[in-house]
């Protein structure tokens, strides 16, 4: 069994195998990524940081592209921005 | 040959506000209008209508434009990004806030309210601004528009009544004549130059083109509220011969931050040049610390038409040039989006004998033929 570790998605505690991309817990909690500029749902497409439709607010920070980004205890996303 | 009561040549935001006029006068209008807005200072500008206070004709003009921008508010289409978000001037120290109580006074000797800030009252209008500065000047009436739509917009407005858009190079314009690269020829009895910073059709003004770099932001809404403006900008704007940047930051619609700026003489590809873009953001993150941890999108640069004396050209080309057919509207530096309706209305009460809103001798081209030999210092 791997370790696991546990980061909060939208207020809510998701625990996910540790080397798990934020993006794989995004999908894994079953959260839209974003909303796009007409409101609508979007989620990780390429998974290699070329789109950027995976952004999501981590720790505070705007933008982030969560395909690039690793799981870390403690972490919180939002994608309700 | 076709003939019309004026040919414009140029529609960028100055061209496109003088079609506009004219045809609202009634008179058979024809714009040359070089076929894209691509590469000119109005695709590439930061669209702030401002009043700037450089010299007293300049603070004529800007707060003179900036009734007309209040006026056209209510007619723009949602496109054009209006928004009154205001300026504020801040000052770094002493030194800087020193200069605020005489531009509060200053400003309100043309009409212009103003609020002086304190560092408390700096940091609760905009959060992220970094502690420690010592306060500001807050010019409520100040806004911002997004420019090519609002020179889509003049344009359009002039077609709806009557204009006629040639998507075309004007290689000739003189004595009632336009020759475009299509080999058409159109008549008129006056014709405006209206080309920014590019003087090949009279080679007599004495424009220099001065590069400026421009970033955007991914969207932050909220983060920064009016545009900021760094009261040492004007020191930036007038080292005349020297590169220099300024902090220079406007909130978009989108939420996105437009971050300017900088001036450089002499440098003349559109290319961006790393080290000035470096100093320019770097500049920023002095001001707003938190500006490192946002995304930027693209970065671009464009070129103003300075003249020796930083004001516009508008008026008969007399002195210039003996065809008297011939107007100018030209040499906006970086105020030509501020200025266009200002200058539009007073090359039409010059070319209808009206009386004009405001004295326009400081920016008669005439005065040009004084300086061409005048160096850029
Ligand atoms: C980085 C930067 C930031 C700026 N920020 C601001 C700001 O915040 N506020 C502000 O008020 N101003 C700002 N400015 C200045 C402003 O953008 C310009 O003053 C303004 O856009 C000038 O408009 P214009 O119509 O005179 O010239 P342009 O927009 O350059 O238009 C001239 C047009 O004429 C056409 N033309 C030229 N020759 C011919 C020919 N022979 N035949 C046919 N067509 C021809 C060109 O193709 C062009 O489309 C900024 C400028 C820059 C570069
Ligand atoms: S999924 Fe494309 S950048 Fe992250």
């Amino acid at each position: 069994m791997p370790e696991t570790l546990a980061l909060k998605i939208n207020g809510q505690l998701v625990e996910v195998p540790s080397g798990t991309s934020v993006a794989a817990a995004l999908l894994i909690a079953s959260q839209p990524f974003r909303l796009s500029v007409i409101g609508e749902p979007r989620a990780a497409l390429c998974g290699m940081g070329i789109c950027f439709e995976c952004r999501a607010v981590v720790n505070g920070r705007a933008h982030r592209r969560t395909c690039q980004l690793f799981c870390e205890a403690g972490m919180t996303v939002e994608t309700n921005l | 040959m076709k003939s019309f009561d004026i040919l414009v040549v140029g529609a960028g935001i100055v061209g496109s506000a003088v079609a506009r006029e004219c045809a609202l006068l009634g008179w058979q209008v024809g714009v040359v209008s070089g076929g894209t807005l691509a590469g000119s200072a109005t695709a590439a500008g930061m669209g702030h209508v401002v009043v700037m206070d450089d010299s007293p004709a300049q603070l004529a003009l800007t707060a003179y434009s900036q009734s007309l921008w209040h006026q056209l508010a209510a007619h723009l289409p949602k496109s054009a990004e209006y928004e009154g978000c205001g300026t504020i001037w801040v000052a770094a120290d002493d030194e800087d806030m020193v200069q605020v109580p005489a531009k509060h006074a200053l400003y309100a000797r043309f009409g212009i309210e103003t609020n002086i800030l304190s560092a408390a009252q700096l940091a609760h209008a905009e959060p992220n601004l970094r502690r420690g500065l010592i306060g500001g000047l807050l010019v409520p009436a100040d806004g911002i528009v997004y420019p090519p739509a609002v020179a889509s917009y003049f344009l359009a407005e002039a077609t709806r009544l009557g204009a006629e858009i040639f998507p075309a190079r004007a290689v000739s314009a003189a004595h009632g004549e336009v020759r475009l690269n299509t080999g058409a020829v159109l008549a008129a009895d006056r014709i405006v130059l209206a080309v920014g910073a590019d003087c090949k059709l009279l080679p007599a003004l004495p424009i220099q083109r001065r590069k400026g770099h421009l970033a955007i932001t991914d969207r932050y809404p909220g983060f920064v509220r009016h545009q900021l403006v760094e009261l040492g900008y004007l020191k930036s704007a007038h080292t005349l011969t020297e590169d220099s940047v300024a902090f220079n930051i406007q909130p978009r619609q989108t939420g996105q931050l437009l971050i300017g700026s900088s001036r450089q003489y002499g440098s003349t590809g559109p290319e961006i040049e790393p080290e000035m873009l470096r100093r320019m953001l770097d500049r920023a993150i002095e001001y707003m610390p938190s500006l490192d941890n946002l995304s930027s999108l693209r970065t671009w640069t464009g070129f103003r038409a300075a003249t020796p004396d930083k004001l516009p050209c508008i008026g008969s080309a007399s002195g210039l040039s003996d065809d008297a057919t011939l107007w100018l509207a030209t040499g906006f530096e970086g105020l030509g989006i501020t200025n266009a309706p200002g200058a539009a209305r007073l090359l039409v009460a010059a070319m209808t004998a009206q009386t004009p809103a405001i004295d326009v001798t400081p920016y008669l081209p005439a005065r040009m033929k004084a300086q061409v030999s005048m160096p850029y210092a």
